[in-house]
């Protein structure tokens, strides 16, 4: 109520000043009086105290400001002093400036209210304009286009005739068609030259303020900005696809990662490995020991652990795929079906032995510096670590296509690809290119596990979450050839990704698996099917 | 009728059928008449787990049908077993009434608790018994039609068909899981009060479900002799072991694995509407592609292509399984499921049974030609003349 009266009233103000500044003699100046406000700790007393320092000039009042803010600002009652105690513990005089030992103990933090923090913030907005870093200015004038509070234009036009960083200025001149939009007493003209800069922003926030604008507009203006929403929000459409395309992207890259071993022992063996997700893990829980032993022995090497990673997960999970097949599946060709099972087995215990090693929640690992952060492109966000893990999926890709094409080894695995005796009766060691091969597959799934260890919970579960989608995209892609992997990846990962905004990511799932199921209705092997009279068991 | 029983009923059918239901009669007689604590009363917990392994008998008896005798390995049963048993979870959460938490009339506690205006279309009907009934054995058997008309019709076979069947329970775990599916999302349904009037926590109610569902496993194990011995039987097993050939012989491959597929699903259905209202709640987790893929090896111990096999597997498996996790073995029933798993596919794979008999049937053959022979001897017949 008082504080009503206060801000309705003009006279009232100096009114107080005057008696303040009687009470205390030593202050001079609007600057010293208004920081002397503050110890009054009225909200009322508080809120003018601010706008008198935020336009005062003084070196000073960004410091006081922020320290209002952040509740560092002390008023002392009795002795009407008012201290900025800093971040490292120091505190200064307020009104002077000058360092203080010790703030008194009669001293209390200034009190902030729900209204205040609002004056506050657009304050600390007005004198960060003028900061000398443009980062700083940049973001202070595109907190002032979400406000377009009038109070600012002043500041503003100022700032903006003395612009020189191009960022700040486009910045600067958002903030001032903002403002100038909302202006009551702006000409039709201004209003109409600030619907086009702020079109031509044309993000959230853009069509955020066209949509807040009034509807008793003039009819020009009116339509002026309908149409500029509505190309804004054809502009955005378009970038949304374009995010939910580079998400899909991200997702199928994953996905390619994760289910190009097991096509590649699907397609040459005929052998479904259940236990394909556990060496996903087993990658990850590689990647996880490597950055261990870095951070206790050679913590300078972080950013290289993932290098190193990549070929020790690569051995790890070969040489174990390798004693799989030696052990387990060669016993069972010609089996399918129970390799299936034996090989489920397998991936329980697995599980279980992972999970008795190292504990059944989460493991922490980090992404080198070179993989972490983001950066933008018009209306969208990319991550770093998933752009590297698309070029890293696609790397993997090409070396092993490479193989398959032009080594012995590639050469002999797709002979048995195509037909298995004929391979044998030609002379090609037909169980030496099996256990190589899931000794490959699984390999390939170990550097799958790196690469999913920076994006995803490192568990002993990491597997099992994949192992479905990974069938998913062979089914779909067929086992003919790598390329069929490829294009099954990347359609299930767009897909999913389109899908999601529309049915959410559960419905989007479940009608990827039923359009699955209908697809191989058509093509019941696959996008890519061998073709030929040996496919046909 | 009584020559198809009298043809599907060899030896060891009989015995374990008479097995069978002298345990569905002795165990709840002694649960009932015995004084408590006596030596041979069976506990009312007792009685419900090996209820619980009874329903998973007859689970066993659908999965070995199809894959014992057709070579289809389904590892999406455990989701007609749940479809099933949610159809009867249905009913049950309808007989609730205004008992519920909420005291709501018409909608069960976690409708009112999600603000549901009314009660979903496809919850209608599921206050009578008989739709419920009839529901568990159509829901699941429609959608396996459905399927299986799909899958085999392109000739989708192998384990290709296991792993769409994987991703069939799956996508249904998944849409089981949400709140707005409408069947109470991740809690499920549960806090069942009656099953056709009577408390599901009485003893006598107990008793009454354990009786049905050795009588299920009867009645379901007599269908499977019946299908597997007749002429269709033969066939599919043509089918499995060639279906190629089976199929340029003239006979429909799809039809027949169609016709089997579903029988199963429905028995499956059946298994898991037994089994809701025994364990007191279904949840989605019951279509977890692990639990399918468990039934799966219970046929495997047991021995597929069998029948008696997979009841046994399933009861034997599931023994040990309470027996482990509920000791100090617990952290290693995971290790000893899937050494399991590995150990009956490398060195036991026609499993218990088919081991028996392996090693059983010769001896019997054996003992019985070298019988027939001393018979003719001591008869004085020769062997007859062709000229005659």
């Amino acid at each position: 109520m008082l504080a009503r009266i206060i801000r309705n009233v003009r006279a009232l103000p100096f009114a107080v000043l005057l008696i303040v500044a009687t009470a205390l003699p030593v202050m001079a100046g609007p600057f010293e009086d208004a920081v002397a406000k503050f110890a009054n700790d009225e909200f009322s007393d508080t809120e003018e105290a601010v706008g008198a320092i935020a336009t005062s000039s003084n070196p000073l009042a960004y410091r006081i400001i922020s320290a209002l803010q952040d509740g560092r600002l002390m008023a002392d009652p009795d002795s009407k002093k008012v201290y900025v105690t800093e971040p490292d513990g120091k505190s200064i005089d307020a009104a002077t400036g000058a360092p203080v030992d010790s703030v008194p103990d009669s001293a209390a933090a200034v009190r902030l209210n729900n209204r205040l923090r609002r004056t506050v913030e657009a304050a600390l907005g007005g004198l960060t304009l003028l900061s000398p870093d443009p980062a700083k200015r940049v973001q202070a004038a595109q907190s002032v286009f979400k406000t377009h509070d009038e109070t600012m234009l002043p500041v503003i036009d100022g700032a903006l005739q003395k612009e020189t960083n191009k960022a700040a200025k486009l910045a600067f001149t958002e903030a001032r068609a903002a403002i100038l939009l909302f202006k009551e007493d702006a000409t039709d003209a201004e209003k109409l030259e600030a619907i086009a800069t702020i079109k031509a922003r044309g993000d959230q926030e853009a069509l955020a303020l066209l949509t807040g604008l009034t509807g008793d507009q003039p009819p020009a203006i009116a339509r002026a900005a309908a149409n500029a929403t509505s190309a804004i929000q054809g502009n955005l459409a378009l970038w949304s696809m374009v995010q939910n395309a580079w998400y899909g992207l991200s997702l199928g890259s994953v996905l390619l990662l994760a289910a190009i071993g097991l096509a590649i022992t699907f397609g040459v063996m005929g052998v479904i490995n259940m236990a394909h997700g556990e060496m996903v893990m087993i990658g990850a829980y590689v990647t996880f020991v490597v950055q261990q032993t870095i951070r206790t022995s050679f913590p300078g090497l972080f950013d290289y652990s993932l290098l190193m990673a990549v070929p020790l997960a690569f051995i790890v999970a070969g040489a174990i795929g390798i004693l799989i097949e030696r052990s387990i599946i060669r016993f069972l060709y010609g089996r399918p079906l129970e390799t299936l099972l034996a090989t489920w087995g397998l991936s329980l215990v697995l599980q279980q032995a992972v999970r008795t090693m190292f504990g059944p929640t989460n493991q922490e690992v980090g992404n080198p510096s070179w993989m972490s952060g983001a950066f933008e492109i018009g209306q969208i966000t990319i991550t770093y670590n998933r752009l590297w893990i698309l070029c890293f999926t696609l790397a993997v890709f090409v070396i092993l296509l490479a193989m398959l094409r032009y080594t012995s080894l590639g050469l002999e695995m797709r002979a048995v690809t195509q037909n298995r005796r004929m391979a044998a009766s030609m002379g090609i060691a037909t169980s030496r290119v099996d256990a190589l091969t899931f000794g490959l597959g699984s390999g390939i799934a170990g550097i799958a596990g790196v690469a999913l260890s920076q994006i995803d919970n490192v568990s002993p579960n990491l597997g099992q979450s994949y192992i479905i989608d990974s069938f998913m995209v062979v089914v779909f892609g067929g086992v003919g050839n790598l390329w069929g992997t490829l294009v099954g990846a990347f359609t299930l990962g767009i897909a999913n990704k389109f899908l999601e905004p529309v049915a959410g990511a559960v419905l989007g799932k479940i009608a990827i698996l039923v359009l699955i199921i209908l697809f191989i209705q058509k093509r019941p092997r696959g996008l890519f099917a061998l073709k030929g009279r040996a496919v046909e068991a | 009728m009584p020559h198809v029983l009298t043809r599907s009923l060899d030896r060891s059918a009989t015995v374990f059928l008479i097995v069978v239901a002298v345990a569905g009669a002795l165990i709840p007689l002694s649960n009932l008449l015995l004084p408590e604590g006596s030596l041979f009363q069976v506990p009312t917990y007792l009685m419900a787990l090996f209820g619980k392994y009874v329903c998973y008998a007859i689970l066993a008896l659908a999965i070995d049908l199809i894959w014992g005798y057709c070579g289809i390995l389904s590892l999406g049963h455990g989701a007609f077993f749940a479809l099933g048993g949610y159809a009867m979870g249905m009913y049950l959460m309808r007989q609730i009434g205004s008992r519920g938490v909420y005291g709501n009339p018409l909608l069960p506690d976690f409708m009112v608790f999600l603000n549901y205006p009314k009660l979903p279309w496809y919850w209608h009907g599921f206050d009578m018994f008989w739709f419920a009934a009839l529901m568990v054995v159509l829901v699941p058997g429609l959608l396996a039609f459905c399927f299986g008309w799909l899958a085999f019709r392109s000739r989708v076979t192998g384990v290709y068909l296991s792993i769409i069947t994987q991703a069939m329970t799956y996508a249904l775990l998944l849409a089981f899981f949400r709140n707005d599916f409408g069947f109470g999302g991740n809690n499920g349904l549960t806090d069942f009060k009656d099953i056709l009037g009577f408390n599901v926590q009485a003893e006598g109610t107990r008793a009454a479900l354990f009786v049905l569902s050795c009588v299920a496993l009867i009645v379901a194990f007599l269908i499977c002799r019946a299908v597997v011995t007749s002429k269709l039987g033969k066939v599919l097993i043509a089918v499995r072991d060639a279906e190629s050939r089976t199929r340029f012989l003239g006979y429909r491959v799809e039809s027949y694995k169609l016709f089997v597929f579903t029988l199963s699903a429905c028995m499956a259905g059946v298994a898991g509407a037994l089994y809701v209202p025994q364990v007191g709640i279904i949840n989605p987790g019951e279509f977890a592609p692990g639990n399918s893929i468990e039934a799966v090896i219970w046929v495997a111990v047991g021995g597929r292509g069998t029948l008696i096999g997979a009841a046994l597997g399933a009861v034997v498996v599931n023994y040990a399984k309470t027996v482990f996790t509920s000791g100090p073995l617990a952290p290693y029933w995971l290790f000893m499921l899937g050494a399991l798993f590995i150990l009956v596919t490398l060195l036991l794979p026609r499993g218990i049974v088919g081991t028996f008999n392996a090693w059983w049937e010769p001896w019997k053959a054996q003992r019985m030609t070298t019988a027939a022979e001393s018979a003719a001897r001591e008869d004085g017949i020769s062997e007859p003349n062709p000229a005659e």
